[in-house]
């Protein structure tokens, strides 16, 4: 059902007799290290910017990068790096709002599917696959055309496509708590499905789902952006990486480096996210332990 | 799943009188693979074909066989957690094949289990305290932190054992945080499945030795199931071999032991290792041998 090394991540039956402390994993500290700068960015923007990011100066269009402006201007005279730290918080209200939603309903529907007996389970994970079978753009792009191109649109529509990933990985690790003896003595000690799914599938199944949202907040980061360039997602004149790239695009052969600028900040982000996604798995997965 | 009351006619099995706490009647148990081709299902899995037996209250009930004998399938069976393919099972004289979760709480009140592997047996996300109390929880009995407390030191554990997690403790001491919480809702019939074969061979006494004093004391029914004759000597009263899912001999565990009758039983006792026979250089493969029916 789903991939096996996802699988083994589940915490339940870690065949380390005692915990050691593991050494952090580079990837863990160079993720975590870009996810923090990301953040501060985006709370730094709150309180301090070097220019107005949306205040247009036709004065200095199209500056080069100074001590004034850090990265230039664009063809309106407002401030790339401005604009830049203003689209963090864009990005990650986004990554958030989509994983947030992602996550409760996956959670929810993977254990469901793993502790329902027989057919319904599997009816679950059916409707799951039709869900995964369509391509996620797609999908933020039919939700935008009936509601609206908006950021919130865009973000439960990011949140609605990665639902089945959640779903899927969830399930293969509820299968596997529910094999446990753990959940046979709570189930002879009269435990009842909802008891055993918050006291036990759930604890168990966190380190799944924390892995799972780091990767899923990568992509949702990617998809808004990419919405963003379509002119799908946030309407200006609030900055968004996305649609800086895209303004950039008739600029290009004067401006190049207006495309630069967010481009390395989405990669940047995308790096951080999926770096710390790895590195939580690698923390996480018992049998990483042997690799070492 | 029709009820069968427990004076129907007996079938061909032991006597069974209400004084039981545990009898089965030809119990069996099939397990579908799924389909491997689109013609034909796939033939089922006998787990169990036909197995009768009954434990009187008190006594200590040995179930010894190899593993995928069919040892763990009739014990989830006993415990209410699967449903025999035919056959019934009742536990102090009630019927529990075919009751719903909710009809089973007396089995749950009365009947606890002890698993086989330490490490996956407790909850590596919970406290021991918590582990030990969730039988408590669950069916609702006051008086947790004392009853905890209680149990732990009936166990020979220490008190602060109760804030601490699984992974800080050895094999040994997880079955008896295991045993524990079995004891917990004061059940009067205890399960055991391997409890000791996944430990050093120098704490196992000390657990064996545990569970027995606990059966005494509290008065328990013992289950026990282990492929180990040994282990079973020491604890068991009575013994049952078990092999492809069916019972082929019962009786004193002495008996059984100082004159097994049936050739499985006899290849088993010969397959315990002793000094002696290691050092005439006997292999496993001239014990098969020997004692092929």
């Amino acid at each position: 059902m789903s991939a096996p090394n996802t699988e083994a991540a589940v915490a339940s039956a870690a065949p380390e007799g005692r915990r050691r402390r593991r050494p952090v994993p580079g990837s863990l500290l160079v993720g975590g290290l870009i996810v923090v700068a990301v953040l501060g960015m985006a709370l730094l923007s709150f309180v301090w910017t070097p220019h107005d990011p949306t205040l247009v100066n036709p004065a200095a269009r199209l500056e080069t990068p100074s001590s004034e402006y850090w990265f230039g201007t664009d063809k309106f005279g407002r401030d790339v790096f401005s604009q830049i730290m203003m689209g963090s918080r864009t990005t990650l209200f986004v990554g958030f709002v989509a994983v947030g939603v992602a996550a409760l309903v996956g959670v929810v529907l993977g254990i469901v599917a793993g502790m329902a007996p027989g057919w319904f389970g599997e009816l679950l994970m059916r409707g799951n696959d039709l869900i995964l079978a369509f391509p996620a753009l797609l999908l933020t792009i039919m939700f935008s055309a009936v509601y609206g191109a908006g950021t919130l649109v865009a973000m439960i529509a990011i949140g609605i496509a990665s639902i089945p990933h959640f779903a899927r990985l969830i399930r293969g690790g509820t299968l596997q708590v529910m094999r446990t003896e753990y959940v046979i003595a709570a189930r002879a000690a009269g435990r009842g499905p909802f008891a055993i799914a918050l006291r036990h599938v759930l604890p168990n199944v966190s380190g799944l789902v924390i892995v799972q949202a780091s990767v899923g907040f990568a992509i949702a980061v990617l998809a808004e952006a990419a919405l963003s360039f379509l002119g799908f997602g946030t309407p200006p004149p609030t900055p968004s990486w996305g649609r800086m790239l895209q303004e950039s695009q008739e600029m290009l052969s004067i401006a190049p480096r207006l495309a630069v600028f967010p481009g390395i900040a989405i990669a940047v982000a995308v790096l951080g996210f999926n770096l710390l996604g790895d590195g939580l798995r690698d923390r996480f997965d018992p049998k990483m332990e042997d690799r070492r | 799943m029709a009820e069968q009351p427990t004076s129907a006619p007996l079938a061909p099995g032991p006597r069974t009188g209400p004084a039981d706490a545990i009898s089965v009647r030809d119990v069996t148990r099939d397990y579908r693979r799924p389909r491997t081709s689109l013609r034909h299902p796939s033939p089922p899995v006998h787990a169990l074909r036909g197995v009768s037996f009954a434990v009187p209250a008190g006594q200590r009930f040995g179930i010894v066989g190899e593993s995928g004998c069919g040892k763990s399938t009739l014990l989830r069976i006993l415990a209410g957690l699967d449903r025999p393919t035919s056959g019934s099972v009742a536990i102090d004289g009630r019927d529990i094949t075919g009751l719903r979760e909710r009809q089973l709480r007396f089995v749950r009140e009365r009947l606890q289990l002890v698993f086989q592997d330490p490490m996956s047996s407790l909850d590596p996300r919970m406290r021991v305290g918590d582990i030990v109390a969730e039988p408590l929880v669950a069916q609702g009995h006051g008086n947790r932190r004392e009853r905890v407390a209680e149990l732990l030191e009936a166990v020979g554990l220490r008190a602060d054992a109760a804030d601490r997690y699984p992974h800080q403790f050895s094999g040994g001491q997880r079955q008896r945080i295991s045993i524990a919480r079995a004891l917990a809702p004061r059940p009067k019939i205890i399960v055991a499945d391997e409890p000791v074969s996944a430990l050093d061979v120098s704490v196992r006494a000390q657990v064996l030795n545990l569970i027995a004093d606990l059966v005494d004391e509290l008065n328990l029914t013992l289950v026990f199931v282990s492929h180990d004759l040994s282990v079973v000597r020491h604890v068991c009263d009575r013994v049952a071999v078990m092999h492809n899912g069916q019972i082929v001999e019962t009786g004193a565990t002495e008996q059984v032991y100082e004159d097994p009758r049936h050739s499985y039983t006899r290849r088993l006792i010969s397959a315990v290792p002793t000094l002696g026979k290691a050092l005439s250089g006997v292999s496993a493969a001239d014990l098969n041998r020997e004692y092929q029916p």
